[in-house]
């Protein structure tokens, strides 16, 4: 549908059209059926994550839809609970690992970041290939499972004895645990090549408070990734080992602890919200900077509070379980780090509104996703008060009014600004420009349907309806409230039919957008639109935090890089200041055929111990096959040059 | 790579399977609610008829094999054969079966009793747990595929999980086929 | 509270209609948060609309970026900062408010409150009023009756999976956890009935899973515990006496007790006192006849998943059955 082919180059000189050809022939992804899963290039990677989230969010939304008719009236009998149980459960799952994650951190890392930090490919890109592939065939292996009368049905985070071998009969959660272990693995993999990306293949001239505060957002979920999955990788891989190996972590009997699994898992699952909202803060700072017309306000502070942010965010895991019966002190220090996280945030908020006040502000579609956050998620953020303190948490904990906290927070923090980003970089992606008619539509459809779903969730949780139930009696008063939010869920699905149409009409037929529309700062609207499958024509260097609005007339531009060879600039950590250049890899099919032998080891492991053992040969084979060490042809050119510095 | 095609093909087979094991049935109707009343004599049933290959329905339903395990201990089967090991009723676990080890005469223990001590539950509990009850029974000699078998109970450990337990072979195995009304 | 106008607030399962000194404190933090918040999201949405609404220009094509100098940005500095130091303050008072809340509740934990123990079952709750004297140890399931100003200790576990301990007009919920004995504090100042609900996603039948605590007076009270100690009424009638031979002979016993009888099974709730409770089916259904005799007949039609089977009885043995049990005061 969308093609990488080299947009119309305005005023190139016969030169650089013939350098372009060049380039063009270098770097060209695979044709063909078998060339579609050789592809290495990021945008390729970035938008196959793009369309896969998206479509998990959409399946996650139409789950919701079915729980919200079983809880339009009271004691209905539309869904069984065993049904209920199931489609609640793979809601969240595939919410929270299958679409939040994935997009919010990776595909906007590997799409964006490195057109953002001008280099031609991200790092490790065969690597970026793998992950992917393990994503798709996790969400695969779970949708599968679902169709299969096996959708995970213990909730999203599964919490053991009920989800153990003793009263969670058949392989429901076994399929929610290695679901896990493939959507962490690939994120595992995008964090660790955002890093080296945004470390070492920057333009020269971007030095650290240079980097765009976007690249600064993905970088911080990219630390936050690698040291909050672990977390949830132990839980899940022990609940496996107890359900198909006998280990007895989790039973009480004989001295293991149920507690154990909330602590590993919540390790994890506090990060994870924030995994998913900074991205959403980076995204609001990249769209209030180029609405307003002018340097985002507060730059040191709003980088400082997001890596303030996925600091603390590490200290507050404990609030989930504030019921469970915890000392006085432990109350008392997560109630205060719970509170306290939200200093940084209200910095940022701060921040936007008074680059807002003191620019220019031109409203068009993408800010009014970004206003819509501001409504939404500060709602969030005062109702997250509320459930930090642990007496009133005592009172809301498990019931409709944390129901509507999160999604205040998730939707407000994160769907909001991501709309507000598909808008904003639809015009990037594809050359064209979406309709700004059908864009506020779906926006205030969306807005006003947001608050009717989920603003009485806040109300019914205080009158008592707990989560997770499956029906409720008729005379608790909680009946209109259900009532109006299943109403509600029709206004939000109109909004995302009218997204989706906007999306797919406007990729035909909308307008030509050209390499800037936006007239916007960061150097991914210094490129094409679509971005060729080179990145840039010429690799650029940077003067500013904005490198379009603060380049100079005669801003140079990298050149004497291999053009015969997938060359890259490496460039120095803190002043980024060039050092060394290399080769990306060619397009190759072994990261395809490892993610299958890896996801075969996974799924056999589900039904039988030896899976993993057996399963580890493929592996082994395939992995060993893409490692296999090849001469570039440029290495023998470059081990003749003599390197001079100055 | 070409391991990959049948290992794919099974995981598919497995996840398919799922359709049957992760069965759920929570009513039995009133068929499966009739109070078990020994091995009919004959297929007239108030309700319906009764199949006697009911029991491939719970042998192949991980959820009914687990109420079955929580109806080993509720109903006290603990008391006499242990967690399968025997006590002063016989062992379960082995491959040593007084009375057959097929389904059906498992059902017929069970709903009529027999000499020397196992009670007769006959008009006490409903037919579908005792359909559980046997597809329990027969997990724990390995009979069961292990996907389908309960794993480790919640409790101290006192033997394998019954998906971890080697299948046994009791002598009547390979049964010739049953004609119903005429002795073996 | 503006919300305790509000219709279903005055409700028997709300948070916001608190009976008991737990509650009240809790709902005295709320406030404090709610108000403060709904000042502070007040403030600051308005401050942003009205930066957009002066700021904004429709060009049809995107302006050329202003420049900006740390002179010009003086003001904003200036209001960011004051917004941050307000924030902190602000956080500081809740905060404050929820430590002093903690300790309020923290402290009411006297030496003198009655011990009840409750033990989370699928999908029921099993009570126990722990006596020194064993004899006196009533075991009940589901209503928890306790004296009108008296402190009161709910200890509990679980003896399966994980459920939750939550009657939020009287308290916060506690977790009943396998291989844990978690305690909390409660005290009802209010008779009545006061609704509460499992709060911890517990299986099939979580959504099912209800309780009543009943505050009555120290007389009553002390009348209620002392004829639930009481061994059950044996049958006086034929009917009655026929019921009892149902009960005995079906599958009832297999997982009931009726003290008095010899069914001594502990798998499922005590019925030694059955008719004497205001609701079956772990607070779901109103303890009437009619509801009883569907229960026993088909609780799975009620109550899909849960552990009671159906019992296939004839109507002469249910009507004799329920006289029974009926008598079970």
């Amino acid at each position: 549908m969308i093609t990488t082919s080299v947009g119309c180059q305005t005023e190139l000189t016969d030169a650089e059209r013939l350098q372009a050809a060049q380039l063009d022939r270098v770097w060209q992804e695979p044709a063909g059926f078998i060339g579609w899963f050789k592809a290495v290039h990021h945008t390729t990677i970035g938008r196959r994550y793009f369309f896969t989230a998206l479509l998990f969010f959409l399946l996650a939304g139409l789950l919701a839809g079915a729980m919200r008719l079983q809880l339009a009236f009271p004691e209905a009998h539309f869904l069984s609970n065993d049904k209920y149980n199931q489609i609640f459960t793979m809601h969240g799952s595939t919410m929270m690992f299958l679409f939040a994650v994935p997009m919010m951190f990776e595909t906007f890392s590997v799409y964006l970041v490195p057109l953002m930090v001008g280099t031609r490919n991200i790092a490790f890109p065969r690597l970026n290939a793998y992950s992917y592939y393990l994503y798709a065939f996790g969400g695969l292996m779970f949708y599968i499972a679902f169709v299969c009368n096996t959708g995970a049905d213990r909730g999203w985070f599964s919490y053991v004895p009920l989800a153990g071998p003793d009263y969670g009969p058949g392989k429901r959660p076994d399929f929610w645990a290695q679901l896990i272990t493939f959507t962490e693995v690939s994120a595992l993999a995008v964090a660790v090549e955002t890093i080296v990306t945004v470390f070492r293949l920057r333009a020269p001239g971007m030095s650290l408070n240079r980097i765009p505060i976007f690249v600064w957002g993905q970088v911080v979920v990219a630390f936050m990734v690698i040291f909050a999955l672990p977390g949830v990788v132990l839980s899940s891989t022990m609940l496996l080992l107890d359900r198909t190996c006998s280990t007895q972590f989790f039973n009480p009997a004989v001295g293991g602890d149920v507690l154990l699994f909330q602590h590993l898992f919540w390790w994890f699952g506090h990060p994870e919200v924030y995994l998913i909202f900074i991205p959403g803060t980076a995204i609001v700072s990249t769209i209030v900077t180029t609405f307003s017309r002018r340097h985002v306000f507060g730059y040191l502070v709003l980088v400082l509070a997001m890596v303030a942010t996925g600091f603390m965010a590490f200290g507050l895991w404990v609030h989930h379980m504030f019921a469970t019966g915890i000392p006085q002190i432990a109350e008392s220090y997560f109630t205060a780090a719970s509170m306290m996280i939200a200093i940084p945030t209200g910095a940022q908020i701060f921040c936007w509104i008074a680059t807002m006040a003191t620019g220019k502000v031109v409203l068009r579609t993408p800010l009014w996703w970004v206003i819509g956050f501001f409504f939404v998620f500060v709602m969030g953020g005062m109702t997250g008060i509320f459930v930090a303190s642990v007496p009133v948490d005592l009172q809301v904990h498990d019931t409709y009014f944390v129901v509507a906290h999160f999604h205040y927070v998730l939707i407000g923090g994160a769907v909001f600004p991501l709309f507000g980003a598909i808008t904003y970089w639809f015009p990037k992606l594809t050359g064209r420009m979406m309709s700004e008619k059908l864009g506020q539509l779906s926006f205030w459809l969306f807005f006003v349907g947001f608050n009717v779903t989920f603003f009485p969730m806040h109300l019914v949780g205080l009158r008592g309806m707990p989560r997770r139930v499956y029906t409720y009696p008729p005379n608790m008063g909680w009946t209109q409230l259900n009532q109006i939010e299943s109403l509600g869920y029709i206004l939000l699905f109109l909004s995302v039919c009218i997204l989706l149409w906007n999306m797919f009409k406007s990729a035909r037929s909308g307008a030509i957008a050209g390499p800037n529309p936006w007239n916007a700062g960061t150097l991914e609207w210094a490129t094409t639109s679509p971005p060729p499958c080179y990145n840039f024509l010429h690799l650029p260097t940077v003067n500013g935090r904005e490198a379009i609005w603060d380049a100079t007339p005669n801003q140079p531009v990298v050149v004497g890089l291999d053009e015969d060879a997938r060359s890259f600039l490496t460039t120095r950590t803190l002043d980024a200041e060039p050092d060394g250049r290399d080769e990306f890899p060619s397009p190759s099919i072994w990261p395809f055929l490892a993610a299958v032998a890896t996801s075969l080891a996974f799924i056999g492991s589900i039904f039988t111990p030896w899976g993993i053992t057996i399963g580890a040969i493929p592996v082994a084979i395939t992995m060993i096959a893409w490692f296999w060490p090849k001469r570039q042809p440029a290495e023998r050119r470059r081990a003749r040059e003599i390197w001079q510095s100055e | 790579m070409r391991a990959a095609i049948p290992i794919l093909v099974l995981s598919a087979a497995l996840a398919l399977n799922g359709c049957k094991r992760e069965q759920r049935v929570f009513d039995p109707g009133s068929s499966g609610s009739q109070v078990a009343n020994g091995v009919p004599l004959n297929e007239v049933h108030a309700g319906g008829p009764v199949s006697l290959s009911d029991a491939s329905k719970y042998e192949g339903s991980a959820y009914a094999v687990g109420e079955g395990k929580r109806l080993y201990e509720a109903y006290n089967c603990v008391g006499c054969h242990a967690h399968g090991g025997g006590a002063i009723g016989p062992a379960l676990m082995d491959s040593q079966w007084i009375y057959g080890s097929r389904p059906e005469q498992i059902y017929s223990d069970i709903v009529q009793g027999r000499p020397n001590g196992m009670p007769s539950y006959a008009g006490k509990i409903p037919d579908y747990q005792v359909w559980e009850l046997v597809a329990y029974v027969r997990s724990m000699s390995g009979q069961l595929p292990s996907d389908v078998a309960p794993s480790r109970s919640d409790e101290m450990p006192v033997k394998k999980a019954e998906q971890a337990q080697p299948k046994e072979h009791p002598a009547d195995e390979n049964p010739q086929p049953v004609q119903q009304g005429r002795p073996q | 509270m503006i919300l305790a106008a509000v219709p279903g607030f005055q409700g028997n399962q709300t948070a916001l209609n608190p009976v008991g000194p737990g509650a009240a404190h809790i709902e005295f933090e709320f406030s404090l948060i709610f108000w403060i918040t709904t000042a502070v999201y007040c403030i600051v949405l308005l401050v942003l609309v009205i930066a957009v609404a002066r700021k904004r220009h429709s060009f049809e094509a995107m302006p050329e970026p202003l420049t900006t100098t740390p002179e010009s940005d003086r003001i904003a500095k200036r209001s960011v900062g004051a917004a941050m130091i307000a924030t902190v303050i602000l956080l500081f008072i809740m905060l404050v408010g929820s430590f002093e809340t903690s300790r309020a509740l923290g402290s009411m934990n006297p030496e003198n409150a009655l011990t009840i123990d409750v033990y989370g079952h699928q999908w029921w709750w099993e009570v126990q009023y722990p006596n020194d004297e064993a004899y006196k140890t009533v075991v009940t399931a589901n209503e928890i009756h306790l004296p009108v100003g008296v402190p009161i200790r709910i200890h509990g576990t679980s003896r399966d999976v994980i459920h939750s301990f939550w009657a939020p007009n009287v308290q916060g919920k506690r977790d009943l956890m396998p291989g844990y004995e978690t305690e909390i504090m409660m005290q009802i100042d209010q008779p009545g009935a006061w609704r509460g609900q499992c709060a911890e996603y517990c299986g099939e039948q979580h959504a099912h899973m209800s309780f009543y605590m009943v505050a009555e007076t120290k007389d009553q009270f002390a009348k209620w515990l002392n004829d639930q100690a009481q061994s059950s009424v044996s049958p006086s009638t034929p009917e009655t006496a026929r019921g009892q031979q149902v009960f005995l002979t079906h599958a009832c016993v297999l997982c009931h007790t009726i003290r008095g009888t010899p069914a001594g099974s502990r798998v499922g709730p005590d019925l030694t006192h059955v008719a004497s409770r205001t609701t079956i089916a772990a607070g779901e259904l109103p303890n009437t006849v009619g509801n009883l005799g569907g229960w026993i007949l088909n609780a799975q039609g009620i109550k899909p998943g849960c552990r009671m089977p159906p019992n296939q009885l004839s109507g002469s043995e249910l009507q004799d059955l329920l006289a029974y049990l009926e008598t079970l005061k």
